[in-house]
């Protein structure tokens, strides 16, 4: 082989495809609440969430990489946030931003979802009441990396991905008591963690 | 705070209605049967013209109470900002009041919420829906009875994984 000119740089087709999709997020913003103050605040001048390439927020999900849930989501918010992210087009992420869309905060009533991640697959949670913007972005920089270590060019990573099972139900006798539902998917079914989600489960397939 | 003559007014058309007053504001309690009337004796002859707010507590589990719900009506005086609170209370099993959007079209949406919430029908009302909550929603959670983290409603949602997406 002979030796290459300075100018030419080798790498991989996936590695260069990563640079590129962890560059250039477009967020879809979500924002219910007042995290949603705060994700202003991050794409503001003072923070500039365009140092990393995702200061274009388009409020179209045909247009975006990155759904950003920022406040509480009710039940009856629920569908509208499922078919947004199912219009947005592989690859996509999806941070949860803030206690609310996390785990619920403190809203433990009967219409707030405990979390989204029950319902909607989610990459990176930020915690915070509300988060400050610093924290989003690091967030942003977390995902960066995740994007940057498993994408590949063909996106096949995307289809393999496998959401942990958290579908919970609530016994209706003891609204307190949250149990696994049923197994969603056939691996799961000699989980000695009834379902939830194990460590060798959340790294990358 | 309801004007002296207001009161004096009503006094004399309504003697069942027991009037009171609690730190300036004036209230009346009236049986189920005349609020209509006394709604609308408030509107177009004494003047309080102006729906504030149509409401409704729930009184299971408190002490030495008579009734199950109390539904207030608060009028206002489009002029002088005079107020009054009208209190009247209703019972199980299907608690029901007429409605008052023959008076105020802005009652409508004000006695779905009522509805939505706590279960009152109001009779002759063009639209009785939910108004917050799904339509496919059960019951009305904001009864005492009704669990605060619910019956299993937030979970109920179908879950979106990334093999659909």
């Amino acid at each position: 082989m002979t030796d290459l000119p300075d100018n030419v740089v080798i790498t991989k087709l996936d590695a260069l495809v990563n640079w590129c999709r962890k560059n250039s997020l477009w967020p879809m913003p979500f924002a219910t609440a007042c995290c949603g103050i705060e994700l202003m605040a991050t794409g503001a001048s003072r923070h500039d969430i365009a140092r990393f390439g995702a200061e274009v927020f388009r409020f179209s999900p045909r247009q975006c990489d990155l759904m950003i849930v920022a406040g509480r989501v009710v039940m009856k918010m629920m569908p509208v946030l499922q078919r947004i992210w199912l219009q947005m087009h592989e690859p996509k992420w999806c941070i949860s931003m803030g206690a609310c869309a996390s785990t619920g905060g403190v809203f433990d009533t009967y219409a707030v979802v405990q979390g989204i991640d029950r319902f909607i697959p989610v990459d990176v949670y930020v915690p915070g009441c509300p988060p400050r913007p610093e924290q989003l972005l690091q967030a942003i920089i977390d995902l960066q990396e995740k994007i940057q270590r498993e994408g590949t060019a063909s996106g096949r990573e995307a289809s393999r991905r496998r959401q942990p099972p958290r579908a919970l139900v609530e016994d209706p006798r003891n609204p307190r008591l949250v149990v696994a539902g049923p197994p969603l998917f056939a691996s799961s079914e000699n989980d000695p963690a009834g379902g939830r989600m194990s460590d060798s489960e959340t790294s990358a397939t | 705070m309801a004007s002296p003559e207001t009161l004096q007014k009503l006094k004399e058309r309504f003697p069942e209605a027991e009037i009171s007053e609690f730190r300036g504001q004036h209230r009346a309690v009236v049986p189920a049967g005349i609020v209509h009337d006394v709604l609308k004796f408030l509107k177009e002859d004494v003047g309080l013209a102006l729906i504030i707010d149509i409401t409704c507590v729930d009184y299971l589990y408190y002490p030495n109470a008579k009734d199950r719900f109390g539904v207030v009506y608060i009028v206002g005086h489009p002029e002088t900002a005079e107020r009054m609170i009208i209190k009247t209370f209703v019972n199980d099993p299907a608690p029901t009041l007429p409605t008052v959007t023959d008076l105020w079209e802005g009652a409508n949406w004000l006695e779905r919420e009522v509805w939505d919430m706590f279960g009152i029908r109001f009779e002759g009302h063009p639209d009785l829906r939910r108004i917050l909550l799904p339509e496919d929603f059960e019951d009305h959670p904001l009864r005492k009875d009704y669990p605060l983290q619910g019956r299993g409603e937030r979970h109920n949602i179908p879950v979106v994984t990334r093999d659909l997406g």
